[in-house]
């Protein structure tokens, strides 16, 4: 078995985050290959500088394609070489047709001028390939997300692809095209096109691929060979810390019930279809409640739809906050309820980028920091010169723009923001994506305190190690619905993977 | 791998507090050097006085709309939208104003508000689509500067209308009568406007004492006189050159008026502080609870109004209501606006930034004319100034990254 792509010692970092370290990767020539590892532990950064995103001379090593040096200054140059990378989110335009798209900055044309005929023929025998039946003219919105991974992976094809790289392909995609895309995976690989796939998904990871390399904190820590590969194995490899240390103590003081929630239904904004079915739960004073669930289960639509309904329409259900029917129809009448929420991207939904800290911790609460309608800028810096102690925001100045901070002050600065609405209960939804380590273990201790304090606090993560060492309780998520609620003694990756598969089976049978 | 620290901008706050001033202060010596410029220019080549008081006079009759209007398009702008129809909507207004007082005979005392009632209904006619139906704002009152120039032709019948009674011209044309009876110098003028500096630099001080017992690092002593020193002199000089004319024009305190207003309403309170959040960023904007489509709504009816404003002191300088009028208003306003330094992206812009890049516009205006530079020259000069000034503040803002 030669290597069609050997990568050495890669090492990248960005301003205060070392995100890979003297990672190794061998690719066989004609393998699927797989990586696995937590959010966050640097599979996409890796994928980024093999693709040539980030270009030869941001990062450190050496990789071999071909046997040979490949020193890649953008996308175009890997592309040229055959390396082509498939993103989560898809990159198709969709209002041009599956030709138009297939041959999209690489137009079938002579002097500038489009071949039409042909590059339609081209087309067809391309979709072909990748089982897909639909017109060459079709445009690209008609098609469903599984089709239009297809359409992605026949522009691979057109593009004589030789090392195709699929970052979490199935994430967004239903059971049956997920079964699809995955069949073709391995229909390519019979035609020899070898292939790279980032998946969090173990059962998909066991059917196609050869070998699996885990990922953790920016280190490759295993490669194992397809005999070797078994869920605990790489379950044990992506978490491998001492659990124990990642997490501060905490003795739960947890009191009576603080909020409550029953029967949520929200639908779609615009299809018509439900996103959310029958959830109830309720968090209690002092308590840390996760929710857990897979990518696009419906938490954070959950969530904004319960924020002064910022998601979906006709919203229905009961919620008890503190004992009162509170109105939560706007943000503004959520917040004056004590309900208080963290977005999961801080940056485009959670912070003004441009302006300074003082004035995006007091945008929730101006009244508190006004006398009518006139502001007092000097109470407006005492409370953030407050919140920059006790959040312990790392900026010379409260006068600092948000923009020049890390993503773990940015994040203690949108907790700032909330915390001065003096809500009752906060939810927060990825509290520490993108976030380096040591800033974690401060936001989860900022939570810590908030709970000592007699908040409720409900946290939204991906990072089921991370729900798992906060949380006093579990919500499962799939589909929209509880798919099951697990204590903290109960709860582990495995239950919780399993609720999920088996709610997933209920679903699929209903 | 040692790019992790390097890559961080050392801004410091009191770094951040320079820069930002920095720009003001600039703008602010780039209209003095303007002023010295044509002082100089009209002196040797017209052999006139550039800074005569009758000039003075001219030059703040012939821009308080601009200034007026420049004000209203700075919320609209800081939303981050923009108005095209402002222009439109001052000729509009302004023809209905005649109409209700030539035609129709009504005290001017009933017809401002009604006229300013008209504007703030043209306003909401707009601001409704672009606010809670997403209509884009270009688009909108593109379509509202086609419709209203339009509605003015037609309400006209293609004539002027006038002459009006001398109350409604002393809208634009009026001054304040001298209350010491005495007739030069106009004492009422100068007391005023010494009222004005002192009120300038004692609220500076204010600021200043109120800022170092916070523990904000304050400008410089000596910047800060300076720059007080710089601002009552030119507030006096322009105040004793007026009051040996013919004293403060009405019209002058009206805008001085909106200025303080407009500077307060946006840098101190709470609705204020929200249209810059919103056009900051909408989206957070609206997930800490604000209400981010009354707002917008509100700066176009608010857009609305001071375009009618506007519109009758216009019609009240020409002295008749006309179909031409106000055409291109709106390339003047926000051209005035981005040269006071507001972002196209919103968010970003401040009242009196706004107001000194007005007078920049005026002065070259009213200089060039003067010089006898041929509207041709102008234009390019113009357009050339805009480029320039908006260079310099992205050029800023990427050094400061």
């Amino acid at each position: 078995m030669t290597a069609i792509l050997e990568m050495q010692d890669i090492t990248k970092t960005f301003p205060g985050v070392k995100a890979l370290s003297n990672v190794n990767l061998s690719v066989a020539e004609g393998e699927i290959h797989a990586i696995c590892g937590e959010n966050g532990a640097g599979k996409s950064t890796l994928m980024k500088v093999l693709s040539g995103v980030y270009p030869h001379g941001s990062y450190d090593g050496e990789i071999l394609y071909d046997g040979k040096p490949a020193r890649f200054r953008d996308i175009r140059d890997s592309e040229q070489a055959g390396i082509v990378i498939i993103h989560q989110e898809l990159a198709l335009v969709p209002l041009l047709s599956v030709a138009e798209n297939l041959f999209l900055g690489n137009e079938v044309a002579s002097g500038g001028v489009i071949n039409w005929p042909l590059a339609y023929q081209k087309t067809e025998a391309l979709l072909k390939k990748v089982g897909l039946t639909e017109a060459p003219t079709t445009k690209v919105e008609k098609l469903g997300v599984g089709k239009q991974q297809l359409v992605e992976i026949a522009k691979a094809l057109a593009k004589n692809v030789r090392l195709l790289i699929l970052d979490e392909p199935t994430a967004a995609l239903q059971e049956n095209d997920s079964q699809k895309l995955l069949d073709l995976m391995l229909e390519l690989k019979s035609q020899g096109v070898t292939q790279i796939i980032i998946s969090h998904k173990l059962n998909e990871i066991r059917r196609v691929a050869d070998r699996v390399t885990v990922i953790r904190d920016g280190s490759a820590v295993s490669t194992l060979t397809r005999a070797e590969i078994s869920e605990d194995r790489i379950i044990r490899d992506m978490v491998g810390r001492d659990m124990a240390h990642r997490y501060p103590d905490r003795t739960p003081k947890i009191g009576e019930v603080l909020m409550e929630v029953r029967n949520w239904s929200v639908m779609h904004p615009e299809q018509p279809r439900q996103v959310i079915r029958n959830v109830s739960i309720t968090v209690r004073k002092g308590e840390i409640v996760g929710i857990a669930g897979l990518m696009g289960s419906g938490r954070t639509e959950f969530a904004m739809s319960l924020f002064g309904r910022s998601y979906g329409r006709d919203i229905r259900g009961e919620v008890t906050l503190a004992g009162a029917r509170p109105d939560l129809s706007t943000v503004s009448k959520a917040i004056d309820a004590g309900l208080a929420y963290v977005t999961e991207d801080r940056k485009a939904l959670g912070l003004i980028l441009d302006e300074p800290i003082l004035r995006n911790i007091s945008l929730a609460n101006l009244e508190g920091i006004a006398s009518g309608a006139v502001l007092s800028r000097g109470r407006e810096q005492q409370v953030a010169e407050k919140y920059r102690k006790a959040m312990n925001i790392r900026t010379p100045s409260v006068f600092q723009r948000v923009v020049n901070l890390s993503g773990g002050n940015q994040q203690k600065v949108v907790l700032s923001k909330w915390l001065f609405t003096d809500p009752k209960v906060l939810i927060l939804d990825e509290p520490t994506r993108g976030i380096d380590v040591g800033a974690k273990f401060e936001i989860y201790n900022i939570m810590n305190e908030l709970a000592g304090q007699g908040h409720g606090v409900v946290m939204i993560s991906s990072e089921m190690p991370e729900l798992l060492g906060m949380c006093d309780r579990i919500y499962v998520m799939n589909e929209g619905r509880i798919a099951g609620e697990l204590t903290q003694a109960e709860a582990s990756q495995e239950r919780i993977m399993a609720l999920i598969l088996q709610d997933g089976m209920k679903g699929e049978a209903a | 791998m040692s790019t992790a620290e390097t890559n961080k901008p050392a801004t410091t706050g009191i770094g951040a507090h320079l820069g930002s001033h920095l720009r003001e202060n600039g703008m602010m010596l780039a209209l003095i050097a303007i002023v010295l410029f044509f002082f100089i220019m009209v002196r040797a080549t017209q052999g006139v006085d550039f800074l005569s008081a009758q000039n003075i006079t001219n030059l703040f009759l012939q821009n308080s709309y601009v200034i007026i209007m420049a004000l209203g398009m700075l919320l609209v702008i800081v939303a981050g939208h923009i108005d095209l129809s402002v222009g439109s909507v001052a000729a509009f207004t302004g023809a209905v104003a005649s109409m209700l007082l030539v035609r129709m005979d009504l005290p001017v005392l009933m017809v401002i508000p009604m006229v300013l009632v008209v504007g703030g209904l043209i306003g909401a006619a707009q601001g409704y689509w672009i606010a809670y139906w997403r209509i884009p704002s270009f688009i909108v009152t593109l379509a509202g500067m086609l419709v209203f120039r339009g509605l003015t032709l037609w309400l006209l019948g293609g004539q002027n209308i006038g002459p009006f009674e001398r109350s409604f011209q002393s809208l634009s044309t009026g001054f304040i009568p001298d209350l010491f009876g005495a007739d030069k110098p106009n004492f009422t003028a100068l007391a005023l406007v010494a009222l004005a500096a002192a009120a300038i630099v004692w609220s500076g001080i204010r600021a200043r004492t109120r800022e170092a017992e916070f523990g904000i690092a304050p400008e410089p002593a000596g910047f800060f006189w300076a720059r007080n020193a710089v601002v009552v002199v030119a507030l006096l000089f322009v105040g004793w050159k007026l009051a040996s004319f013919r004293g403060l024009p009405n019209v002058l305190l009206i805008m001085s008026v909106l200025i303080v207003l407009y500077a307060f309403f946006t840098e101190s309170t709470t609705t204020g502080r929200r249209i810059y959040a919103l056009g900051g960023n909408e989206k957070a904007a609206k997930l800490s609870g604000i209400k981010t489509e009354r707002l917008v709504f509100f700066t176009f009816v608010n857009m609305g109004v001071l375009a009618s404003l506007a519109g009758m002191i216009v019609t009240a300088r020409l002295n008749s209501a006309t179909p031409k009028a106000g055409v291109g208003f709106e390339l003047d306003v926000i051209a005035a606006v981005f040269i006071g330094g507001a972002s196209m992206s919103g968010g970003v812009g401040r009242i009196i930034g706004v107001v000194v890049g007005a007078l920049i516009m005026g002065v070259m205006n009213n200089g060039m004319s003067i010089m006898g530079i041929g509207i041709d020259y102008q234009q390019v000069i113009k357009g050339l100034v805009l480029l320039a000034a908006v260079i310099f503040d992205v050029y800023n803002k990427t050094k400061q990254g």
